[in-house]
Parts: C-alpha cells; structure tokens; sequence
C-alpha cells in the first residue's frame, strides 16, 4: 500500500524540490512568510518541498531580500554550493528587483545582481499563497496568470482640442489682440 | 499508561481536523483591503505624473515621446505595492487590485505601459520643458513674460551672445575705487 503511494506520488510529483533559505540582507517580513509557507496551514510539503539548513542539500534557493554589498559574495557562493539543476526564486519585491533599494549605493540592485533568478514572486512581502502560487508554478501544477498589460488612449482627445478653441474664441484678450 | 497518553494524543489531534489549505487547487481571495497589483485606467488618466513623482520605489517611469504623447511605464517586479499611487490619483485612474498572483519566470510579464494623449498649453505652446534647460526660458514657461525689447537687452541667454566688445569690457574691468584713494 506505501510503495503504491509512494508510486503515485512519485508520478504525480516526479521532483521534489529542496528549498535552501538564503537570506541576502531582508527585512525578514518575506523570511516570515517563507516560513509561513512551511507550516502545516498552508504546507508546502505537500508539493515534496523540504527546507534544508546546507545549499549543498538544495534544488531550490529561495532568495529574500536586496542582496547587499557584504552578502553578495556570500550568495554567489552558496549557489555556486548548489549542485545543478539549480532554481532561484526571487522572493518578494526586494530579490525581485531590488525593491526601493534598487539603486542605493551599498545594495547590488536585486537578486538579478548576483544570481539568476529564475522565477520571480513579487509582493512586500508576498502572502504566502502568492508563494505557493510561485512553487506550483515551477512545478506546473497551475498556468501563469501574470502577463504584460498595455494599455492606449486609441480615440484621440479631439473634443478637448475643441473645447479649448471654444474658450479662446469666448476669451476676448485673444480677440483683442489679433485686431 | 504510554497508551493511554498515545489515546489522549491522537483525539487531540483529530479533534481540529485537517487545516491545511487547498490553495493552488481551490482559489483563495485575498481580504477586503488588500493591495495587489495597481490597475491603471487609461481613460480616467490625465498624464499628471503624480504617481510617478510619489512612488518610493521609483517603479513608474513617464516618458514624453513627442509633443502629444505622453507614455507611463509601470515595473511591478520592485513595486512595494504601498498604494501610494491609488491613494493620490486626483481622477481616481489607480485601482489596487486584490490580484496577488503575480509570480512570473520573466520580469516583462508584471510591467504595464500607457499611451496617453496630452493637451498643448494655451500659454507657452507646449506642455513640457524636459529640453529646456536654460534658467531665464523656464522662468518663460511658467509664465514671465519676456517679449518685451527692453527686457530682452538686460537678460542675456548666454555669454556667447554678448557683443565682443562686451567682454572685452568685462576683462579690462576694475572695481570702482575711493575717489582720492
């Protein structure tokens, strides 16, 4: 019965990802709810994730926080520790992009910086289902929801080009002027 | 007396059932009040770059393109989502939206851009003076006007303008000195 479980586990989920907490100068609000994800509320473990203390145990690096000039060496080399096939997920706004950080002058400017990320969670700090959401999409467990908007005034204003034409013709300074 | 312990364990773990979330397989609103991604409305926008201006991460990025086109670029992979913006839109064209789940493999994908028509001041004839860096010509688009010839002798733009024998008078020039000094 186990090993048909462990079977069927086993397709449904044919990896499981070891996460490796780095911390590269955060707040610990996105550490926080890191470690909210691994409670048994919102359990990632379901998923076979796994915190483990050594980046030499680890799939998965989860990288919080603006990486700092003093930490940037330091998380080069616990992922350069990573055996490969390796991920970055960039957690929160600050690995993602450097946050209100990005371009302070003793912060490397995001996670980007110093290692490639490969999936971003954006969020200050993210919920603990946006991360969730972040995992199951690596995993392909959901389809991504995120995609780039834009957006144009297709109808140009011309009623607002009339209007002032109204006023100028009401305004009699400009009349004045041109006799 | 271990079983009994073991009894007492198990019925106090069975007795708030399971917690754990369905999330990825059933949907989790987020609460009332919260801040997901900011949502522009393009036609409640008038292009007043108040957001950009009061954004702490620098996230929203207004470009002029030409004289009548104004674009706002919008990077949510650094945005702290503190609805800032939302909360100082004088149309109300911000909306903080409840969607959280933004995670993405590319950073393009959480960027929004808005093309936005602008007006021609009646005034100065434009509505920016991003090229203009001139001192006395910014004074003109606020408003001082400089048409007049007078004005225009006594405010020189530049010192290349200066007739040659103007600066040759600045550079034999002396300090007035005491008279008998």
């Amino acid at each position: 019965m186990a090993g048909l479980l462990t079977k069927a586990a086993a397709k449904a989920f044919p990896k499981s990802l070891w996460l490796y907490h780095c911390n590269s100068g955060a707040c610990n609000g996105c550490d926080i709810e890191i470690l909210n994800v691994l409670t048994p509320y919102y359990d990632v473990e379901r998923f076979g994730m796994k915190l483990v203390g050594s980046p030499r145990h680890a799939d998965v690096m989860l990288l919080s926080g603006a990486v700092t000039r003093p930490t940037l060496p330091l998380v080069k080399r616990a992922y350069e520790a990573m055996p490969g096939p390796k991920l970055v997920f960039g957690i929160g706004s600050c690995a993602a992009g450097g946050g209100c950080w990005f371009d302070t002058y003793n912060v490397s400017g995001g996670g980007a910086a110093a290692v490639p990320v490969d999936y971003l969670i954006p969020g200050c700090p993210p919920r603990p289902e946006a991360i969730i959401f972040g995992v199951a999409l690596a995993l392909g467990l959901v389809e991504q929801k995120a995609s780039p908007v834009e957006l144009k005034q297709v109808e140009f204003p011309i009623d607002a080009y009339l209007r002032n034409k109204a006023w100028e013709e009401r305004n009699v300074i400009y009349r004045l002027l041109k006799d | 007396m271990w079983l009994a312990s073991k009894i007492k364990q198990v019925v106090l773990a069975l007795k708030p059932g399971t917690v754990t979330l369905k999330y990825p397989a059933e949907p989790r609103p987020a609460p009332k009040n919260f801040r997901g991604q900011p949502v522009w409305d393009h036609t409640k926008c008038i292009g007043c770059a108040g957001c950009a201006d009061h954004c702490p991460a620098r996230t929203i990025l207004l470009r002029d393109i030409c004289q009548d086109l104004r674009v706002l670029l919008y990077d949510g992979a650094r945005c702290m989502y503190c609805g800032r913006c939302a909360d100082l839109c004088p149309e109300k064209a911000i909306v903080m939206s409840p969607d959280f789940e933004l995670a993405t493999g590319d950073r393009n994908d959480v960027t929004q851009s808005l093309e936005l028509f602008m007006l021609t001041c009646n005034r100065c004839g434009r509505c920016f003076d991003m090229e203009i860096k001139n001192a006395i010509d910014k004074l003109g688009l606020r408003g001082y006007r400089y048409d007049s010839l007078e004005a225009r002798t006594v405010l020189r733009r530049t010192t290349d303008r200066l007739a040659p024998e103007v600066l040759d008078e600045t550079g034999t020039f002396r300090r007035p000195e005491k008279i008998g000094g």
